[in-house]
């Protein structure tokens, strides 16, 4: 066993010279680290991935795979688990590195079960010392804790990595990496499910992307009846109000209020995240914001990790406060 | 449609996160213990169908003799009976090893359906699901809103990255992993209280189900996170506070 197989994940319906995923090159450089570039072999599947594939060859430094078969497209998990445990079976790599995607998530944890391994997901770091197998990274309780894993299995070892955790590759010259074909041997009845063409929810009433000031609120808040509470340090600030998942889960604030993978990407001159932790899934919707302020109880929220001004505290007591103290410094 | 709903008891989401001497885990005295809540929305999902449809709601849940309050309060709030996979080894098996406990069970009851929370507040590797779906050679769906049962099978949907969706149709027997959010969950009546003391909880013994293999990933050491910005934290009275942020987003971020 020899090599490093990464899965690269596509957007459909993207031009032709952008169908490949930012996290898909972070993907690619975390797959650098494990190996040297040359023994990287990037996958791409669908049914017709052309036009991805030479997108990818002009970025990888080792070869391009093309696992191909009209069954691969639209996504269904149990076509891909096949095709990847063909794939593997046939290249048999030291590891299997994904981009940790909704899509990876939904597939991935069957293949390595399929080897017998575990899939060491969402990986934010890796370290390696001289002879000496890599650590992975990942973040434990809602990204309180990180802990550090090692691979003990003897089958392919299979990670996924972190959106925003490796810097991604750029094109390190203008050769292009040689390009091969795979095809699967899977039959539509071996296809259980059958997937929809995605769709959106009703058009989104609320842009929080244009705002300039964000008040968002998290679990913090505890009750229903206490939102007034942030509602008037938004209209103080002249700000829009946002919140973290839970709340929108809830049904506190309608859910086009909602910042975070799920909901709405937002980077305004000031944030302001009252009572919310700071689970990854909150984290990536808001993080490049130019200024940040987090108010919370517990000093070891991670939301004090990316905030730029942090209190430790009720935000009941802190929020009223402040909401005093914008209205005395606008007169 | 009989349903069986895997759930974890996790420490509380606002428990102190102290780590243990060996580096390995959180120290375990001081915490509180919780029903996973995305585990809570598959339960909800699972008693909404059940309710429409009928049938049987089963709780299942692997842990020491402590998860046995947490399947009592799924009974509370509407299942009829629960199984408890006794096992105190939990942290040395690895996310296939307890999903193959659960995938031992789930095949001697021969459900129509198994539903679990898409990941845990713990250990967040959000695999049991998928993992029990292919040792058990089912097929599945994860990131489920909300399910429908259809003349064939039933009919998901699933939350795709950035506000899309998208309908899944899927035969049964499935495994379909709970996304939060997708209902309001139901509280447990007082009257629901009271009948779980008398609804069956089964308890079964870990060994008996599946051997404990050596895990192919092994957490080694914890830390806490490090700050990658310097965060200015500020300290007083919530007057004082409040005043010293203003005047530094005023002054120093210049974003007021």
């Amino acid at each position: 066993m020899s090599g490093i197989l990464v899965v690269i994940e596509q957007r459909p319906g993207k031009p032709a010279n952008a169908q490949i995923a930012r996290i898909s090159w972070e993907a690619l450089a975390a797959a650098e680290r494990l190996g040297p570039p040359a023994s990287v072999t990037a996958v791409v599947l669908g049914a017709n991935t052309e036009s991805a594939a030479s997108e990818v060859a002009a970025r990888a430094q080792g070869e391009v795979i093309r696992v191909e078969h009209p069954l691969l497209a639209p996504y269904a998990a149990e076509a891909f688990i096949a095709s990847l445990h063909q794939l593997i079976q046939s290249e048999a790599p030291t590891y299997v590195v994904l981009p940790h995607t909704y899509q990876v998530r939904d597939y991935a944890p069957a293949i390595a079960a399929r080897f017998g391994q575990v899939l060491i997901g969402d990986v934010t770091a890796i370290t390696s010392a001289e002879n000496q197998p890599p650590i992975f990274t990942r973040q434990l309780m809602q990204g309180r804790l990180n802990g550090n894993y090692r691979p003990t299995g003897s089958g392919p070892c299979f990670v996924s990595v972190q959106a925003g955790a490796f810097p991604a590759v750029t094109a390190p010259d203008a050769t292009q990496a040689a390009i091969s074909t795979f095809t699967p041997a899977i039959d539509a009845a071996q296809i259980r499910t059958r997937p929809g063409a995605p769709f959106r929810a009703a058009a989104q009433a609320v842009d929080l992307s244009a705002a300039q000031i964000i008040v968002s609120v998290g679990r913090g808040i505890r009750a229903e009846e206490n939102i007034p509470i942030v509602q008037e340090l938004a209209t103080a600030l002249g700000a829009e109000l946002a919140a973290s998942r839970p709340i929108c889960d809830s049904g506190w604030l309608p859910l086009d209020r909602q910042v975070g993978s799920s909901g709405q990407t937002v980077a305004p001159k000031l944030y302001i995240a009252a009572g919310i932790s700071g689970a990854i899934q909150h984290l990536v919707g808001m993080k490049a914001s130019q200024c940040i302020v987090a108010i919370n109880r517990d000093p070891s929220a991670p939301i004090f990790e990316v905030a730029d001004y942090g209190i430790v505290g009720d935000l009941m007591e802190v929020v009223p406060a402040l909401t005093e103290a914008v209205k005395a410094a606008k007169q | 449609m009989k349903i069986i709903v895997a759930i974890k008891q996790v420490p509380d989401r606002d428990a102190p996160v102290h780590i243990d001497a060996a580096g390995k885990w959180i120290e375990e005295a001081d915490l509180e213990y919780t029903l996973n809540e995305p585990d809570a929305y598959a339960l909800e999902e699972a008693l909404q169908l059940r309710d429409l449809h009928g049938g049987e709601v089963i709780v299942l849940s692997a842990g020491p003799d402590r998860v046995a309050t947490t399947i009592r309060e799924a009974l509370a709030k509407g299942a009829d009976r629960g199984l408890h996979i006794l096992a105190d080894d939990l942290a040395s098996r690895d996310a296939f090893g307890v999903a193959s406990l659960l995938a031992a069970v789930i095949k001697q009851e021969n459900p129509d359906l198994i539903l679990t929370g898409l990941q845990s507040e713990d250990l967040g590797l959000g695999q049991t699901g998928v993992i029990v779906a292919e040792l058990l050679g089912l097929p599945h769906a994860t990131l489920i809103l909300h399910v429908e049962k259809t003349d064939t099978g039933i009919e998901v949907k699933r939350e795709l990255e950035e506000g899309w969706f998208q309908t899944i149709q899927l035969p049964t027997p499935a495994v379909l992993t709970i996304q939060s959010g997708g209902s309001k969950l139901r509280y447990a009546t007082l009257m629901g209280i009271k009948r779980a003391k008398m609804k069956e909880v089964k308890q079964l013994a870990a060994a008996d189900l599946a051997p404990a293999a050596a895990p192919t990933v092994v957490l080694e050491q914890l830390s806490l996170p490090t700050k990658k910005i310097s965060t200015q934290m500020l300290t007083g009275t919530p007057k004082e506070v409040a005043a010293t942020l203003v005047e530094k987003l005023r002054t120093e971020a210049h974003v007021l």
